[in-house]
């Protein structure tokens, strides 16, 4: 495998210029920390975004951060905690889950739209991002959006290439909207439920006037991956200045006691708690083959009773319910189930691990219908029309 | 009047037969072709531009909507979609040669789920519309343009609107979930739904703020959210714009982000308070409200910690707001800015460009500056958290200079707000009104890109033309 490895931009550039002139299809990466998810590439040179490394502009009082693609999501979070400041995206750490050591990137969390538990409240990693430079297929730096926390013009390029997985354009550079660290954190946790009325639970926290910043329900099974839970249960996060939380815990516990009873869970106990969820820790020891599903969130408990009673998958639920965390056989036939019971949901998928025979064999996320799929040629044509950035790591074929 | 690509003649020729044919497909009164009729569709919100469309279709399902484009797109017509007609930039300026596809018609919502924090609704209900049906359960839906009493779903995600309190909430992109849309050849798409985060290219946030360039949207998922218990607004007044500024800057330094963060500067804070009788201080040159929401207790914190923020500031007056009533009377000044200045002014202008909060001052020194070399007056409201500036250009359109002169100072303005690293527009869109503008901020290389986008999804450009994308448009 030839790898290439460019210091800067205009290295990116002429790599692409290169592999466009000679019609060879480029492995894109950061430092490959998600290689295990989605379909493998066929390609024989890899291109890395790592070497683009460093914070270019951060202006903590006008919440906004850049740095180039390679910089690492560690660096990231150690510049923007020495000004009390996080990336608001709570991006995930999956380390653990894909069984790579690899340091993850900014870049592959962009385009992976990688977002933790926060998402409930404050938005995807797509949500905040507001600025990007990228290479596309044939070579071309481009920008769009910018520096400012507001900005309509022209098409928002930034929504279609996060997320994108290196299908359209190689990142090189990201403009992030960052936010203060809250001052206190605490969890209320209501304990030994089962997911239908956990779920009501945590619907319940969502629709108070009280500003929760995540919900999740771990199932006993589960229980003892997550710090600070003993059995089966549902988990509201609150995070805002002391007083708030203080009052807030207290209204929320009242408000929550009808459904079984409540305790809450101080600032060291919350960030534990919430890093495995994050990183989805209660299912990086499983066997076999982890999907994401995403459903309306009454409809999350349905999935995963459906595919637990089926094929014995372990599972836990992240986003108020609507996130499906699963771990079930490696075949196709789980993935297959999996599929229709998103589907039969009104849902989503993503076969986030997996041995690469199958992600080679099955659709690893939903295909399109006929007109959006044709539109989707046509724009991944738009961007690189030889087809050569990262060939087939969505679908098949595109 | 503004370039527009030439009217096709071959559409004109075909007039009759074209309308003959949307009106075998709607009802017959969704089918407007009568000059005095499609009068009242001739401009938007940007009202110095007018024109006269071929004809108006009224479809009231998306299966009206899809049948018209499919024959449309036969037929090789333009189309310009437009919900209630409030663009700020032109965005639903019809053209000569085009039929105008006016979504008002579907106004129902569809579905409220409150446990899973999401309502269906069809695009032409109103912004606000989708906030009063819930507002019994203390429900909202978050983005709140200037216009929401008047402006339709369906056009807030075609412009990605923003509000006043974006600076908590976000925009319109940051609200949706899901989008049913009818593409330039008719065939209807489901995007998103009740879910979050689809896997595969992000087809919501690309729609969002297309301008009607790629696809006409009648359906939309929105999320809706819980009601803080209460909110509460004040007042800081200063001496100078850019302590105002450096004011700004310490609130957002120390950790608090309010719901709302708003500046308007003398001829701004004048005109607003000889409409709204808010209580303004007229002796000051800036005017900071700043609006905050949670329990009484924890608005007094809050409010308690920004105050003395201010008074580091030197500020000539803080008033804390001590009811819902003062604090209504506050945002009256607010809202009411354009109407306040329309009273001052014949004709205004209305910009809308971004900046990086740290060059406040200098930007507002050189709007100034220019303002004396055009010889035109110049109100400044904006949303300060954020940056987004909405400089109010005063001038006379029976005067054909004096409308130049506008046109060239808010030119200047956006250009000025593009080099100190900002943007032309953060929340009314491109439209027509910033289309000869878009080689400041982008390449031509960035601008093809954007166009091969556009062909994906419209290969023949009958979508909402000669907006966004300057003439002419094919180089790719």
């Amino acid at each position: 495998m030839l790898l290439d490895a460019p210091a800067d931009e205009a290295g990116v550039a002429a790599a692409v210029r290169a592999a466009w002139a000679a019609g060879e299809p480029l492995l894109v990466l950061g430092n490959g920390s998600k290689r295990a998810m989605l379909r493998p590439v066929q390609a024989a040179r890899t291109l890395s975004a790592g070497a683009l490394t460093g914070i270019t502009l951060y202006s903590p009082q006008e919440l906004i951060l850049s740095a180039r693609a390679g910089t690492t999501v560690a660096a990231l979070h150690a510049a923007v905690a020495a000004k009390g400041q996080q990336i608001t995206a709570e991006i995930p750490d999956f380390s653990a889950l894909l069984k790579n050591s690899a340091a993850p990137t900014l870049g592959g969390a962009v385009a992976a739209n990688l977002s933790g538990p926060r998402r409930v409240a404050w938005g995807a990693m797509r949500d905040h991002v507001l600025g990007l430079r990228a290479v596309n297929g044939t070579g071309e730096i481009i920008r769009t959006g910018g520096r400012v926390l507001k900005n309509v013009t022209g098409l928002d390029l930034c929504k279609l290439l996060t997320g994108s997985h290196g299908t359209l354009a190689v990142l090189t550079e990201i403009t992030l909207k960052v936010l203060p660290v809250p001052e206190r954190r605490a969890t209320l946790v209501v304990r030994g439920l089962d997911a239908v009325r956990g779920v009501a639970a945590l619907a319940a926290a969502l629709g108070s006037p009280y500003g929760v910043s995540a919900a999740a329900y771990v199932p006993a099974v589960l229980a003892h991956r997550v710090p600070g839970l003993a059995g089966a249960a549902a988990l509201v996060r609150l995070e805002d200045f002391s007083s708030f939380v203080a009052y807030r815990s207290e209204r929320l516990r009242a408000e929550l006691a009808a459904f079984g009873p409540v305790e809450v869970l101080d600032e060291a106990a919350t960030l534990a708690a919430w890093a495995a969820v994050r990183d989805a820790l209660p299912l990086a020891g499983e066997e076999g083959a982890i999907w994401r599903v995403s459903v309306r969130p009454s409809a999350g408990p349905g999935v995963a009773a459906a595919l637990e009673q089926a094929f014995g998958t372990r599972w836990f639920l992240d986003w108020g319910g609507g996130l499906v965390w699963i771990a079930g056989p490696a075949t196709a036939a789980a993935h297959d189930a999996v599929c229709a019971a998103a589907r039969a949901a009104g849902g989503t998928w993503l076969l986030m691990r997996a041995p690469e025979a199958l992600r080679a064999a099955v659709a690893v996320i939903p295909p399109e219908p006929a007109p959006l799929a044709a539109i989707a040629r046509r724009v991944k044509a738009a961007f690189d029309p030889k087809g050569i950035l990262n060939p087939g790591r969505l679908r098949a074929g595109a | 009047m503004i370039a527009q690509l030439p009217p096709r003649q071959d559409v004109l020729a075909r007039r009759e037969p074209i309308v003959a044919g949307l009106r075998r497909l709607l009802p017959p009164d969704a089918v407007i072709a009568e000059a005095e009729l499609l009068k009242p569709y001739e401009t938007d919100g940007m009202s110095c531009h007018r024109q006269v469309p071929l004809a108006v279709a009224l479809p009231a399902t998306t299966a009206e909507v899809a049948a018209v484009m499919a024959f449309l797109h036969r037929e090789g017509v333009c189309v310009v979609p437009r919900g209630a007609g409030t663009s700020l930039s032109g965005g639903a300026l019809p053209m000569g040669d085009a039929v105008v596809v006016g979504l008002m018609r579907m106004n129902r919502i569809l579905e409220i789920d409150y446990a899973d924090r999401l309502a269906v609704v069809q695009a032409g209900v109103t912004n606000l519309g989708i906030t009063h049906a819930m507002a019994g359960e203390g429900f909202f839906y978050a983005p709140d343009p200037s216009s929401q009493l008047a402006c339709m779903i369906g056009g807030n995600v075609a412009m990605n609107s923003g509000g006043a309190h974006c600076l908590r909430y976000g925009v319109t992109t940051n609200n949706l979930l899901g989008l049913k849309l009818v593409t330039v050849e008719g065939e209807v798409v489901d995007i998103g739904g009740g879910h979050l985060d689809a896997a595969g290219y992000d087809w919501l946030g690309l729609l969002t703020g297309s301008e009607g360039q790629l696809a006409i949207v009648t359906e939309v998922t929105v999320r809706i959210l819980r009601a803080a218990e209460g909110a509460r607004a004040m007042l800081a007044a200063f001496r100078a714009n850019d302590v105002a500024g450096a004011c700004v800057a310490a609130i957002i330094a120390s950790g608090i982000i309010p719901v709302a963060l708003e500046f308007m500067d003398r001829p701004a804070i004048h005109a607003c308070e000889a409409f709204a009788h808010a209580g303004y201080p007229l002796d000051a040159e800036a005017l900071l409200i700043i609006e905050v929401e949670g329990s009484a207790a924890e608005q007094d914190e809050m409010l308690g910690r920004i105050r003395e923020i201010c008074l580091r500031h030197d500020p000539i007056s803080l008033k804390i707001s001590a009811s819902a009533e003062e604090s209504a009377a506050i945002w009256k000044g607010r809202k009411g800015a354009f109407g306040a200045v329309g009273r001052i002014s014949p004709d205004y202008l209305c910009m809308d460009g971004v900046i990086p909060t740290s060059r406040l001052a200098e930007v507002l020194r050189r709007i100034g500056e220019m303002s004396t070399s055009y010889g035109l007056q110049v109100a400044n409201i904006f949303h300060a958290g954020d940056g987004n500036l909405h400089p109010l250009i005063m001038f006379d359109a029976n005067d054909a200079d004096s409308f130049r002169r506008a046109e060239a100072f808010g030119a200047e303005i956006l250009t000025f707000c593009v080099e100190v690293g900002g943007c032309l527009t953060g929340e009314h869109g491109v439209g027509v009104e910033k289309r000869d503008l878009m080689g400041v901020q982008f390449t031509t290389t960035e601008l093809d890109q954007q166009r091969r986008v556009k062909s994906a999804f419209d290969p023949g450009w009958l979508l909402n033309p000669s907006k966004v994308f300057p003439l002419p448009v094919l180089s790719a």
